[in-house]
């Protein structure tokens, strides 16, 4: 119990650390390099939801960001809608989008490599398709007014974009932390370890994976709003680029999947890496390589991630943790 | 408007086929690794960009006919995929389907950003003597380039597919494919089968890259244009049937042209993941695979 | 309780099990027995869910389950262990357990009481922090015993659940199993370990080749010419009947 609330007052200090942070940093990059951090952080939970925790490894994460996006893009230019309402239409978008995607790969028992690559051909279905229609703004994009204030949920600094960014990852966290705790939780964990028991042991795993991936969705839907007040340029390549779908995936990996702050420490890790290697050598593509290798050793020896290689350290004892413990292949 | 694309049908289809030998060659590869090792090669479209690029660099810099470096390319790739695979994804992979989509998803960004980081991202092509020549059909010009692509595509499909019926090594690997423990029980070195299977996957690349550089362009993001070509021909044909393959090539690449034909170069390609898609879900063995 | 009736499964051309009927009754401890191939866990698969049956009906609690999905026979009181364990390998024997428990509640306090229970009717509760990749195969069986049990089943479907234990692990374990029917719950087993199976059972069946060819209570199964031919082949009834 003395280690749970330990771990509960490092929790309260960090969070306490983070939301006073920007009274002591001045310099505009360094909070524009955290802001990313907690923006990737909040995509890369996302993913750890349907990945980590239910074990469904997705590929097309991006799809739900771009769509979400759009949806409160095109509200506000269209419409003249309020980014701030905007960003719940984002939300039910991104969600309903995961139910149809969701709905068609696990009733036809996609799995493993074939719901990755599927999640894949989804996300470039929508890139293709915000290409070649109008409303979207067609291959030329939308562009949004630059109006800074709460409704638009534009700000003027880069702190405003800041404390947003946080405040997702406050509630990403907040909702894996319940995750864990939670029947839900159990039942993806379940399904990842083994979806014929599972089933046999009472779990509707079709209706669990789809709300897995609608929470995905979701959060997705949010994260495409916040980017596109902030950047005010959305077209095809950016909402829907497998990059992203990438960089979700990467940092829970890194961080460790099916643990609640992997995706953190793995945004933070990631982008530090790239900051360093960005300032050796600035050529385009360098820092990817770099993730690209970090992948492949994790994956390699570290499957884990890193927060699963400090829990090896510690002693086994009484932990409710839902992250997959390595386990050798089974004869 | 539409009886104008009408009538440019039977150039599209033509059109499509020539791409369609090409495209076919490049699933071979990638059906054949399945159907041995039982992964996904998630890699397959950027090692495809490098034989472009290598076939780019051997013209560029010792002038060299891309059609003549396939002799050249074709086994450097296919040692290369072997090395690969015995020194990198093998042992890295212990043998868990997701780690190994993961490690060849982690392979494919360093081999993309390292073609970025090396080569620039500008688009790169090759201009041969006789690429503008053409055979006149009537309807439509032919450029040659093309016909000799088509016709070596094919011409290296038929030469696999001997090889695979035909030699001691080719019997070797259809037995891993079908019966891995009963393979191994026979004396059959699996792991080394994994490699020269994986090794003849990517020296297809090899070729398919000489031959597509004369009729296409290259860049570092090629490799991504093709990754879901080249899955949705292996799904469509069926995961490890060759005959699946050259059919699905075809189908596709007829598709890729008409589409564009038809929809227009944006919403032409829209045809591609929807066929993956819909395969996936109402037929996932394909035309002509087993059912797993 | 359950009621199996002329239900047949094919696979291509090969047919696994041929018209087959049989019934378990409430609080009643049936076995299944057979030579390997016989097409026991066939029939579980079926019963359970996780095949379709092409011929036949299979009802339990006078419902039919035809065409059910596993999940939901589980949640009308019907639940089957699998003959090759399958452990949720990166969890604890307790985090396994309660998933079984969550089928009834969705509350993790009650979910984890619940499990702790199981586990002490079964005899784990040492092993309650362990994690489940860890266990050897007798502890393995006894999870997943726990975990089916744990749903608060009417009707409990173990297909082999003492394959590969030692005569002690096994004496252990029919204990367990007794407790068990004694709290009111009806079990269903395949088992291969005939001491076990003449002491647990109040009737068995016996299917070879897809086939019901005999059933009753365990002794006069024993004796049935039939039943000793299906396992040591043609003409041992004869033999043993000669020899005396």
């Amino acid at each position: 119990m003395t280690n749970f609330r330990n771990h509960l007052y490092f929790l309260f200090m960090g969070a306490l650390a983070l939301i006073i942070l920007p009274y002591f940093i001045s310099s505009r990059f360094y909070i524009d390099v955290l802001t990313l951090i907690f923006f990737t952080a909040y995509l890369g939970q996302s993913w750890n939801i349907l990945g980590g925790y239910a074990g469904q490894f997705s590929f097309g994460g991006v799809m739900f960001f771009g769509t979400g996006a759009y949806v409160s893009s095109i509200l506000l230019t269209t419409f003249g809608f309020p980014p701030i309402f905007g960003i719940f239409l984002a939300i039910l978008g991104g969600a309903f989008l995961g139910l149809i995607v969701g709905y068609m790969s696990f009733r036809s028992g996609l799995r493993g490599s074939y719901f990755a690559l599927i999640t894949l051909a989804f996300a470039e279905l929508l890139r293709v398709l915000a290409n070649s229609v109008e409303f979207t703004g067609g291959g030329v994009g939308l562009f949004l007014t630059y109006a800074p204030g709460l409704s638009n949920l534009q700000f003027e600094t880069p702190v405003g974009f800041y404390y947003f960014a946080l405040i997702l990852m406050f509630i990403s966290i907040a909702i894996v932390y319940w995750l864990e705790r939670s029947r839900f939780g159990a039942q993806l964990v379940a399904i990842r370890e083994n979806e014929d028991a599972a089933e046999a042991l009472g779990i509707n795993t079709l209706k669990c994976k789809i709300y897995a991936i609608m929470i995905m969705g979701a959060m997705g839907g949010a994260a495409g709003t916040f980017y596109a007040q902030k950047y005010l340029y959305l077209d095809p390549p950016i909402a829907y680029s497998i990059h992203l779908s990438v960089e979700m995936l990467l940092v829970t990996i890194v961080g460790g999947m099916g643990t609640i702050f992997g995706p953190l420490v793995g945004a933070f890790v990631l982008h530090t890496v790239n900051e360093i290697a960005r300032h050796f050598i600035d050529t385009p593509g360098l820092s990817l390589i770099v993730y690209g290798l970090i992948l492949i050793v994790i994956i390699g020896y570290l499957p884990n991630g890193l927060i699963g290689a400090f829990k090896k350290k510690e002693k086994k004892s009484d932990s409710t943790s839902l992250d997959k413990k390595t386990s050798r292949e089974d004869p | 408007m539409i009886s104008a694309s009408l009538s440019m049908l039977p150039a599209a289809i033509i059109n499509g086929l020539m791409y369609g030998a090409i495209y076919a060659l490049v699933a071979l590869g990638l059906t054949l690794i399945y159907g041995v090792l039982h992964i996904i090669n998630f890699a397959h479209g950027a090692m495809l960009m490098l034989a472009l690029y290598a076939a780019f660099f051997l013209f560029h810099l010792f002038n060299i006919d891309p059609y003549v470096s396939i002799l050249i390319v074709t086994p450097c790739a296919g040692i290369f995929g072997y090395m690969i695979y015995r020194y990198g994804i093998g042992p890295l992979a212990k043998g868990k389907d997701q780690n190994i989509l993961l490690i060849t998803l982690g392979l494919s960004i360093i081999i993309e950003n390292g073609a970025l980081f090396f080569f620039s991202g500008d688009q790169q092509t090759v201009n041969l003597s006789y690429g503008f020549e053409a055979f006149d059909l009537g309807f439509m010009y032919l450029s040659y380039p093309k016909v000799i692509s088509f016709f070596a595509a094919l011409l290296m499909c038929a030469v696999l597919w001997a090889a695979m019926s035909l030699t001691d090594m080719g019997r070797a690997i259809r037995a891993v494919a079908k019966e891995r423990q009963g393979a191994r029980l026979v004396g059959i070195n699996v792991e080394r089968i994994f490699a020269v299977t994986f090794g003849i996957g990517i020296a297809c690349l090899g070729a398919a890259g000489c031959m597509m550089l004369p009729i296409f362009y290259v860049d570092p993001y090629t490799g991504n244009i093709f990754v879901l070509v080249a899955f949705t021909i292996v799904v469509l044909g069926g995961m490890g049937s060759v005959v699946g393959a050259l059919v699905g090539g075809f189908i596709i690449g007829i598709t890729e042209s008409v589409g564009g034909l038809l929809l227009g170069e944006s919403l032409g390609q829209i045809g591609i993941s929807l066929i993956f898609i819909l395969i996936l879900i109402f037929r996932p063995t394909g035309l002509f695979g087993s059912k797993v | 309780m359950l009621k199996v009736n002329n239900v047949t499964k094919r696979f291509g051309g090969l047919v696994a099990v041929s018209s087959v009927d049989l019934e378990v009754n409430e609080q009643e401890i049936v076995s299944l027995i057979g030579p390997n191939g016989a097409g026991k866990t066939t029939l579980f698969a079926m019963v359970a869910g996780f095949l379709k049956a092409d011929e036949g009906r299979i009802d339990f609690k006078n419902a039919s389950v035809l065409g059910m999905k596993p999940h939901q026979i589980c949640q009308l009181g019907m639940v089957r262990t699998f003959q090759i364990t399958q452990p949720f390998a990166g969890l604890t024997t307790l985090q396994n357990i309660m998933v079984g428990a969550y089928s009834n509640t969705s509350d993790t306090d009650l979910a984890r009481t619940k499990a702790e229970e199981v586990a002490e009717v079964v005899g784990m509760t040492s092993l309650l922090n362990q994690g489940a990749d860890g266990l050897t195969v007798a502890g393995r069986k006894r999870l997943e015993l726990a975990r089916a049990l744990a749903t608060d089943p009417k009707l409990l479907l173990l297909d082999e659940v003492m394959a590969g234990l030692n005569p002690t692990e096994i004496d252990d374990i029919v204990k367990v199993i007794k407790g068990i029917r004694d709290r009111g719950v009806t079990i269903f087993l395949i088992e291969h370990v005939m001491k076990a199976v003449m002491n647990l059972s109040d009737r068995t069946y016996v299917l070879n080749d897809g086939k019901l060819i005999a059933s009753g209570t365990p002794s006069s199964v024993a004796e049935n010419p039939q039943v000793i031919e299906a396992y040591l082949g043609h003409g041992a009834a004869e033999a043993m009947a000669e020899g005396g």
